[in-house]
């Protein structure tokens, strides 16, 4: 009984404290200074087409560098505690099998397409890791035996976390300053050869965050 | 205009989502109406003009969650039955 | 737009009423995932401006007054980094919960009473 008169205490707390979020709420018309002075150096010194692209990977690069250190140190944290256990064998119909391995070509296709595009249409590292990941997803999910090969992740993912940070570091040793995409000359506005070293910098983001979650997956799922 | 029904119309769903996913005792059941506001929080953010976050709230919020919830539930109803 | 952050709102309580009444482990860990997508339904709808387009500079919006059409990119951009971290989050979570159960045999939280005063 006590319990739910702090239940009910906290909720009352949380709905004062949060309502006057929406009761002062007021719509504004124009960007904030920093939010403008991004768009138009998005177009001007980076020539990139997607502005939330350029805000992650140069404006707030530092940030995208410590996020994908949080998920590996996730992902080092399930594996320490869910070791791998036996379970018995199943044998799988043949039919999803080889759809399966069909369609695990195309899957990853797309993946690699959404974040070599990052910097032109929706999308990105992130997205495309994701992607990757569900291709992965399918092929455990159809085969049960199937055993995924942990040595050849932990290399993807250590390579391409190293050239991240040592792109950054070319930024320093040419004194434009870390993670400064303009290493590379930057190309014209619109064209997939363009903005520098940001579709390098993402597509290293997307084989990292790719081969983590597919190590999440098959680490949760035991067996 | 229209984009306000639409949120209104999804919002419903999603309030009585979330309070049906917090009361239901099947535990399958719950995972999967927790994908459900997942799924549709995505729409909400393409009307809300961020068409990024909505691709990636549409394959990591409903889609690897989802599959991660369901492969903790079958671990722990195993860890359950061999005792 | 304010039924998205009225939204937003509701389903952050909701999710946070979840946590701290549910005796399930499984049902805490949903009460976060709720809560959690609140969170980011909040964060985005204070980045909404009236009458604009996504931050996408292709044939719909004029290269030189992008920053008259153009919604806040700031949020997207946080938003979409909490997301990943969000499954991440969950998945240790649950991984503990596994743990736990193994240990404890049993999914509710008041079996385990080592840490209780």
């Amino acid at each position: 009984m006590i319990k739910k008169i702090f239940v009910l205490l906290t909720m009352v707390g949380l709905f004062a404290v949060l309502y006057p979020l929406i009761s002062h709420f007021e719509y504004s018309e124009n960007l904030s200074e920093l939010a403008s002075k991004y768009v138009t150096g998005s177009v001007e010194d980076l020539k990139s087409q997607n502005v939330v692209t350029s805000v992650i990977v140069t404006y707030r690069g530092l940030d995208t560098l410590g996020e994908v250190t949080v998920l590996f140190l996730a992902t080092a944290g399930i594996g320490f505690l869910l070791g791998k256990r036996k379970g018995k064998k199943r044998k799988s119909s043949e039919l999803l099998q080889t759809t399966s391995s069909f369609l695990m070509g195309l899957i990853i296709l797309f993946g690699v397409y959404i974040f070599t595009h990052g910097h032109l249409t929706p999308g990105g590292g992130f997205q495309g890791g994701v992607i990757i990941a569900t291709a992965f997803l399918l092929l455990i999910l159809t085969d049960v035996n199937m055993k995924i090969n942990h040595t050849i992740l932990q290399v993807v993912e250590a390579f391409s976390g190293a050239f991240y940070v040592g792109i950054g570091i070319v930024g320093l040793v040419l004194m434009i300053g870390f993670l400064n995409p303009e290493i590379i000359p930057l190309g014209k506005f619109g064209y997939l050869f363009s903005a520098g070293a940001i579709p390098i910098i993402y597509s290293l983001v997307g084989l990292k965050v790719g081969a983590e979650l597919t190590n999440i997956l098959d680490t949760m799922r035991g067996e | 205009m229209i984009s306000t029904i639409i949120i209104v119309g999804l919002g419903i769903i999603m309030i009585i989502a979330g309070l049906v996913a917090i009361h239901l005792k099947n535990l399958l059941a719950a995972i999967i109406t927790t994908g459900v506001i997942s799924l549709f929080a995505s729409v909400i953010y393409l009307i809300l003009g961020s068409p990024d976050v909505a691709m990636t709230e549409a394959t990591i919020g409903s889609g690897l969650t989802t599959i991660i919830f369901l492969y903790a539930l079958n671990r722990v109803r195993k860890e359950n039955d061999n005792d | 737009m304010i039924f998205a952050l009225i939204l937003g709102f509701v389903l952050l309580l909701i999710g946070i009423y979840g946590m701290l009444s549910q005796r399930n482990l499984i049902k805490i860990v949903i009460g976060f995932s709720i809560a959690d997508t609140g969170v980011h339904i909040i964060i985005v709808a204070v980045g909404y401006l009236r009458n604009r387009t996504a931050p996408i500079l292709d044939s719909a919006v004029s290269i030189k007054d992008a920053v008259n059409q153009v919604v806040d990119p700031i949020p997207s951009a946080l938003v979409l980094t909490a997301i990943v971290i969000g499954l991440a989050v969950t998945a240790l979570m649950l991984s503990f919960v596994v743990e736990l159960v193994k240990k404890g045999n049993s999914l509710s939280i008041d079996k385990y009473q080592e840490l209780k005063w």
